[in-house]
């Protein structure tokens, strides 16, 4: 006969000394664990429950402009420096992570209207209704002490002077170039007091202007007339315009896609282009009430931030047709422009009410420092939350979000309209001849024509 | 003979070759693997194709780091009793066990002689660290099973009939005279669960932090100890039983009825899930396996039948009485009956249960309750005179997970893990039949094939030309008229079918005719029919 028995001695399964660690020992044999698929869902469901209940996007407001906000910039060589310009002609340099002032640029007679910095972060470039472009040299040394409340403020290192407003600048990547947009489109090099080049089509005004962070010489614009043209610098004229049947009012180039960019509409979508392809929008991001002021991509590319005048900031994926996440306050106003921050894990927005805002990217995020355990956790809630996201009770409440009133009327309002055209035109197609009547897709039905 | 059960099919000795240990890894990955995996061959999307092979690619992974952790890091082997010769297990006496086994295994075999108080009934938590003993005359405590200390005990003064572990080791629930009973540890009585009556049975379902019991007017009752709810209250209208059993697969409640029935129930249905006829005669004890798909019962017949719960169907008829039944976790099955316990094994892994080991008590002891120890190769007894402890080779899961139950849990893990577990407390509505349905989505109802729909027709025309009309006053039972009727009534039945086959031709045809015809709709109605076939 042979036999064994189980028999565990217990010295072998516990710790000797109280400062060791306790022992674990695992057997992953699933019968040990009968139900685990239920355990699991009411896993992922207290997940995307625990992420609503730590749904605390707003990080704090930034208080000292006087006027309301039209302009921001980022500071590349400064994760925590931003530059904002406001209505009233004040430009300011914050520290994002004391939440204050760092210096001021003051000089500007009417409203600034475009910001931009060159990619070192050495030069600051503003424009404005004054007609004038003011070069600034931006202080390195009081960015990195930004301890004493001592604002300074800074002369211009040189002023140029045009012959109308200028509505807005951007800069070239890794160049000395820069475009102002206005009458006309004129590229300006740090050096020279006159534009080296400028780029006219068609008698409107054009609004905003956008470099390619891939290809430097290729800018994109977008005019009063709903155009939204193409430049090549290197080419003697404009490359490419496209007329949409509203105004676009700020563009963004995907920065890790840069054939693709998005145009930030004035009917309250968003419309994803590739830039070899104008007849057709690659993606409609809608879910705005009102129009979208501007747009900014995250440094991944996976997602984007708009501001909009129906006073919410809203993300979106870059390939998602609505938007995954919505911010808004009780005092925050119209607004007027938006930034990702450099890591991507902050959205700053700059209102009517003189704010500019900080908000989370991930709303539910944990911020600070994060232990290993924690760490795994988080990870695991996402995982569960993935594997379960189809089912009807997860995706619920992962999706809904509380809206303030007149932005949740205003869209089931559009949401009637849409439905009433919808409607109709069915009908129409119904009782004409078949073929007669084409509809198209949401995606090409804005865009009136593409011009060579 | 030789001992093998599932994972011991596996090669013992040293495998020789890179094939032998593919191959054996394989073998141990099935059970991880959980189920065959997904046919993608069939789908046509491809983007969905290439995301699920990547996760079939994640789960072989994960299944085969586990089996890699089952080979190399499990720290104990399990027990296993084989004969030599002409010897014969179930000859193998208790005593020959106890001379062989060390020390710490032989100490696990004992009686404990109390007979004023018994018959006892026991109970062990899930880690098998703690046992509580309950006498029918009002004799209740707690043992710690691993030095043997009693930690507490106590006299109800009236009869206990049922003792079982909540969550953890601090508390127990006892169904006394009229009411069952909250205590904790120390004996404290926390709550008297008036709603409940004179319960005869008492089962904890572990996940979902119910306490499900029987009552003498044949009441089923699930109460939560978390909140105090009472989830549900059914009259189960089958009449008295104390035979009452969860199943731990699913939490499925079953009862064993006195007419031979065995029903099973949630908290979320007034009416049984399964109703199934099991003997002729009282069902007198009822087990499942933990793998969820076998289920024993024995009735007064003298009958013990196992069944397979998938398809609900006798796999095995064994002899004999059974006063009351147990799965240990390895799959052996013990019987109780009298004063004699008999050990069934399932030898080839077939399901097909033969005698292993038998152990008679002392004559004139009747056996009330047989538990195994989770975890040990132990096999606890309750009896009229005490209770006793016996040795069952190759009976409990040799690896414990710190996580799920650990029999060596300080006070502090314990404290996490009930906080831990009442995070993942399961709502009521995911007890079922096939847990495996939560998490997915409900497929569309296919719809009938011409040859069902036929077949359907032609099973509503059998029915009714198999009935038998009545008989009619004078005059109206020629055999025409009745050849009439029996046609009259063929036609009734067929006539939903037909007025249903010819709306959906209808409707194929206008479909047709809306594609095929170019006119606008508001013409439509001037264009000349065709006759419709």
């Amino acid at each position: 006969m042979k036999v064994k028995v189980i028999s565990r001695s217990v010295d072998e399964f516990t710790r000797e000394r109280s400062q060791d660690l306790q022992r674990v020992f695992r057997n992953y044999d699933p019968s040990l664990r009968p139900q685990e698929k239920a355990v699991e869902y009411v896993r992922a469901l207290n997940a995307v429950k625990l992420d609503k209940i730590f749904a605390r996007p707003f990080i704090g407001a930034l208080d000292g402009h006087i006027d309301a906000i039209s302009c921001m910039t980022k500071n590349p060589s400064q994760l925590k420096g931003l530059f904002s310009g406001s209505m009233d002609g004040d430009i300011r340099l914050w520290d994002l992570a004391s939440r204050q002032t760092v210096c001021q640029f003051p000089g500007h007679q009417g409203a600034v209207r475009g910001l931009t910095s060159s990619t070192d972060g050495r030069v600051l470039v503003s424009c404005g209704t004054d007609a004038s472009i003011r070069l600034w040299n931006v202080p390195i040394t009081s960015l990195m002490e930004s301890d004493d409340s001592t604002k300074s403020t800074v002369e211009p290192a040189s002023v140029y002077v045009g012959k109308n407003a200028f509505w807005g600048v951007d800069h070239q990547w890794d160049g000395e170039h820069f475009a102002t947009v206005g009458a006309q489109v004129d590229i300006w090099n740090h050096n020279r007091s006159q534009p080296i080049n400028s780029f006219e089509w068609g008698t409107d005004t054009v609004i905003s202007v956008r470099f390619n962070p891939g290809e430097p010489n290729l800018l994109a614009t977008s005019a009063s007339d709903r155009s939204i043209i193409l430049y090549d610098l290197r080419m003697a004229s404009p490359v490419r315009k496209m007329i949409m049947m509203t105004k676009t009012n700020s563009i963004c180039w995907n920065p890790m896609e840069p054939i693709n960019f998005t145009a930030a509409n004035e009917d309250g979508n968003c419309y994803s282009y590739d830039a070899r392809k104008l007849n057709e929008a690659k993606c409609v991001h809608k879910d705005h009430v009102s129009a979208v002021m501007d747009i900014d991509y995250s440094p991944t590319g996976r997602e984007f931030v708009t501001g909009s005048y129906d006073r919410t900031v809203r993300l979106f994926q870059y390939n998602g047709g609505h938007s995954k996440e919505i911010y808004h306050t009780k005092r925050m106003q119209r607004v007027f422009c938006v930034k990702f921050s450099g890591d991507g894990s902050y959205v700053i927005s700059g209102s009517d009410d003189t704010n500019l805002r900080i908000w989370k990217a991930k709303a539910s995020e944990q911020l600070g420092v994060i232990l290993p355990r924690e760490r795994k956790k988080h990870d695991y809630h996402e995982a569960v939350k993935k594997r379960y996201k189809h089912l009807s009770d997860v995706n619920r409440i992962a999706r809904h979000r509380h809206l303030p009133r007149p932005i949740f009327k205003a869209s089931a309002l559009m949401r009637v309209m849409a439905d009433a055209k919808k409607r109709k035109e069915d009908k129409r197609k119904a009782h004409s001849a078949p073929g007669s009547i084409t509809t198209q897709p949401l995606r090409r039905r804005r865009i009136i024509k593409e011009v060579e | 003979m030789g001992d093998i059960e599932e994972n011991d099919a596996l090669p013992k000795n040293k495998p020789s070759t890179e094939k032998d240990v593919s191959d054996e890894l394989e073998l141990r990955m099935k059970k991880y693997l959980r189920g065959e995996s997904a046919n993608l061959e069939v789908l046509k999307d491809k983007k969905l194709k290439g995301q699920l092979a990547a996760k079939e690619q994640l789960y072989g992974k994960s299944a085969q780091a586990a089996a890699k952790a089952e080979k190399w890091l499990m720290p104990s082997e399990g027990g296993y009793l084989e004969a030599e010769g002409l010897e014969k297990t179930w000859r193998i006496k208790q005593e020959t066990i106890a001379h062989e086994v060390d020390i710490s295994g032989s100490r696990k075999q004992y009686d404990i002689i109390l007979p004023e108080l018994g018959p006892y009934t026991l109970d062990f938590t899930s880690s098998g660290r703690y046992m509580a003993v309950g006498g029918r005359k009002g004799h209740i405590g707690i043992v710690d099973m691993i030095n043997l200390s009693l930690i507490r005990e106590l006299q109800v003064r009236e009869t206990v009939r049922d003792v079982v572990f909540l969550h953890n080791e601090l508390f127990f629930a006892a169904a006394q005279k009229r009411y069952p009973y909250i205590y904790n540890r120390e004996g404290t009585e926390l709550h008297c669960l008036k709603e409940h009556g004179p319960v005869l049975r008492l089962q904890f379902l572990k996940n979902h932090f119910l306490l499900a019991t029987i009552n003498k007017f044949g009441q089923l009752r699930y109460q939560d100890v978390t909140m105090g709810s009472m989830v549900g209250n059914f009259r189960t209208g089958v009449g008295r039983t104390n035979v009452m059993q969860v199943n731990p697969f699913n939490g499925v409640v079953s009862l064993g009825h006195s007419a031979g029935t065995v029903t099973m129930w949630k908290p979320t249905s007034s009416a049984p899930l399964v109703k199934m006829l099991c003997h002729h005669g009282p069902v007198s004890a009822l087990a499942f396996h933990s793998n969820g798909h076998l289920m024993a019962t024995a009735g007064k017949d003298k009958k013990v039948k196992l069944w397979d719960l998938r398809k609900y169907e006798v796999l095995q008829t064994l002899p004999g009485h059974a006063n009351t039944l147990d799965f240990s976790q390895k799959g052996l099955l013990s019987c109780g009956n009298g004063s004699l316990i008999q050990v069934l094994r399932d030898v080839s892994g077939t399901q097909n249960y033969s005698r292993y080991m038998t152990h008679s008590m002392v004559k004139g002891y009747q056996v009330e309750k047989l538990v195994f120890r989770p975890y040990e190769d132990v096999l606890g007894i309750g009896h009229s005179m005490g209770w006793s402890s016996i040795l069952i080779p190759g009976a409990g899961e040799p690896n414990f997970d710190s996580w799920v139950a650990n029999p060596f849990e300080t006070s502090k893990q314990r404290r996490e893990k009930e906080i831990r577990t009442l995070l993942d407390k399961l709502p009521p509505e995911t007890i079922m039949l096939d847990p495996s349905k939560i998490g997915t989505v409900k497929p569309k109802g296919k719809r009938p094939t011409k040859k069902e729909k036929e077949a359907e027709i032609e099973a509503a025309v059998e029915a009714t030309k198999g009935k038998k009309l009545k008989k009619k006053t004078k005059g109206r039972n020629k055999p025409g008229k009745m050849i009439q009727k029996k046609q009259d009534a063929i036609a009734r039945v067929k006539r939903p079918y037909m007025e249903q086959k010819i709306q959906e031709e209808e409707n194929v045809s206008r479909k047709k005719q809306k594609t095929s015809v170019e006119l606008p709709k508001s013409l439509q109605r001037f264009a000349r029919k065709k006759a419709s076939s």
